[in-house]
């Protein structure tokens, strides 16, 4: 598999808060990996650093033989990176269905268009001229997924898309990864919950305050080596 | 009868002052932004087509459209050259850069034009009208000036709701930090917004430029009839900018019956009372 994202000693600032300290991650063409860690950990930060949303001029990110680095948002996203943010932002003047033909601005080709994302999500037909603020949670999610299909990337960054979220909807949710998959979409998941990261995910990078510090599929990782590099300390458990 | 007949030219009148203000509130209704120098771009439209046709002897049918088109273009690059570096933050950098830019664009009118108040003459337009019977008659100007208006509000309308070009105009409005994610460009996309309502102001201008007399001062008197009709109306509703100007007109022309000098006044106080009774406007959109 060729390498699709690749960031080397990536680092982030807020002002003068430094939030990553040298991340490297590496995404193959089709891949989903997980990134996983508490709190602050900074996988937020790293997502809004690949999608241009925070600077990172002269830091080096590659994104299909190309360095992204210090482009702004929207090239990047015509590049084909989309993101499924944080509490899905849905446009909530927009019906359900403008919210998904918004994620198509960028003008990429691909499988994904209306039909195919109602047919990942059957559930939104019916809602489809509802503003999309007025639905569940749950359905608000897969217009977010949908929305950020729309542009076909070739990369589908989702932020902790399981927040707030019922057991069973989260289900519904990522039942739709591996049809995802399918199109040819490489996916990288924030994740909390780390049952769910290792289910789906084909390799997992655990941050801590900033840094990596486990990564590997989800066969070769314990338990006990997750939760050390979670939470940082040894748990009775691991030790 | 004669009421009538005020209320019914006000009506008209409203079309002029929803002209005004319809650039002026798709500018806060995309960018919750109030342009201060927005009266001055109308009476700057006044002039450019005063000189055209005045003054240059450039065709009508030539000028009517070259207006509209410079005032877009200007707009265009004016939000992306000037405007867009002081959006975003602190919401008093872009009140004082336009009130920065009215007093400029009011000093450079004074300076070309002279203080001289100027009206554009229309010719037979001037005086031709319909008679309805019952001592009402419809100036043919009045009533291009509503159905304008009513053109520019509908097509404004079709534009925000029927097109992937509207979309991206409300999704800025909801959430313009999240626009750039869907492939948007904010500082293109408010530039586009400003473009409409230049091309808007420059209908408002022609209009101006033949319905009364104007000198370089005339701006912020037109900010402010734009201002009542657009808070009438309802804040970043279109039809409501109309309904708002209308209201506007007929109370003014209805002030005016009762005495000449009651006009603007009663303008102003029937928009008071609409401030009191429903702060939000009649039909508010946020």
């Amino acid at each position: 598999m060729t390498t699709l994202l690749e960031t080397r000693d990536l680092k982030a600032f807020y002002g003068d808060f430094q939030a990553l300290f040298g991340i490297d991650v590496t995404v193959a063409d089709g891949e989903t990996v997980a990134l996983i860690g508490a709190n602050g950990a900074g996988k937020s930060t790293f997502l809004r650093a690949i999608t241009g949303m925070l600077p990172a001029a002269g830091q080096q990110i590659s994104f299909g033989g190309q360095t992204v680095a210090g482009w702004a948002a929207d090239r990047i996203h015509k590049a084909g990176i989309a993101m499924v943010p944080e509490g899905r932002r849905l446009f909530p003047s927009l019906t359900v269905e403008e919210n998904l033909l918004i994620g198509a601005s960028g003008g990429r080709k691909g499988p994904w268009d209306l039909a195919a994302v109602y047919a990942l999500f059957p559930d939104l037909v019916a809602k489809k001229t509802n503003p999309g603020t007025a639905l569940s949670g749950g359905q608000q999610q897969m217009v977010a997924i949908g929305r950020a299909l729309m542009s076909n990337p070739r990369l589908l960054l989702c932020d902790e898309i399981s927040l707030g979220l019922a057991p069973k909807v989260i289900k519904d949710i990522y039942r739709a990864v591996p049809q995802i998959r399918e199109g040819g979409t490489a996916i990288l998941v924030v994740e909390q919950d780390v049952g769910q990261a290792l289910a789906v995910a084909d390799r997992v990078y655990c941050f801590m305050e900033g840094r990596v510090t486990l990564t590997g599929t989800p066969a070769e990782l314990t338990r006990a080596q997750i939760a050390q590099a979670y939470f940082g300390a040894k748990t009775e458990e691991a030790a | 009868m004669v009421w009538v007949n005020a209320i019914v030219q006000g009506m008209l009148l409203g079309g002029l002052y929803a002209l005004f203000a319809a650039g002026l509130s798709l500018m806060f209704g995309v960018m919750r932004f109030v342009n201060l120098a927005h009266g001055d771009f109308i009476v700057t439209a006044a002039y450019l087509m005063l000189a055209l046709v005045g003054m240059l002897n450039v065709h009508w049918a030539f000028a009517i459209l070259l207006v509209p088109a410079v005032l877009g273009a200007a707009g265009y690059f004016n939000q992306r050259i000037l405007l867009n570096r002081v959006l975003g933050g602190d919401l008093l950098p872009p009140v004082l850069v336009t009130f920065g830019l009215s007093i400029i664009i009011q000093n450079a009118l004074l300076e070309v034009f002279s203080a001289d108040s100027q009206r554009l003459n229309a010719g037979w337009l001037d005086t031709a009208s319909f008679q309805l019977g019952g001592g009402i008659a419809i100036g043919a100007l009045p009533l291009m000036m509503f159905l304008a208006a009513v053109a520019v509000i509908g097509g404004l309308q079709f534009i925000f709701y029927k097109t992937a070009l509207g979309r991206m105009l409300r999704a800025t409005s909801d959430d313009p930090a999240m626009v750039p994610l869907m492939g948007g460009n904010n500082g293109h996309v408010f530039a586009i917004a400003t473009l409409l309502a230049s091309v808007v102001v420059g209908i408002a201008g022609i209009f101006l430029a033949v319905k009364t007399n104007f000198d370089p001062a005339a701006g912020p008197a037109r900010l402010l009839f734009a201002f009542e009709a657009v808070i009438i109306g309802g804040l970043g509703s279109l039809w409501g900018t109309l309904i708002g100007g209308v209201i506007l007109g007929v109370a003014q022309t209805l002030g005016a019956q009762i005495d000449a000098g009651y006009q603007i006044l009663a303008g102003h106080l029937v928009f008071l009372a609409i401030l009191v009774a429903r702060p939000r406007g009649l039909l508010p959109k946020m």
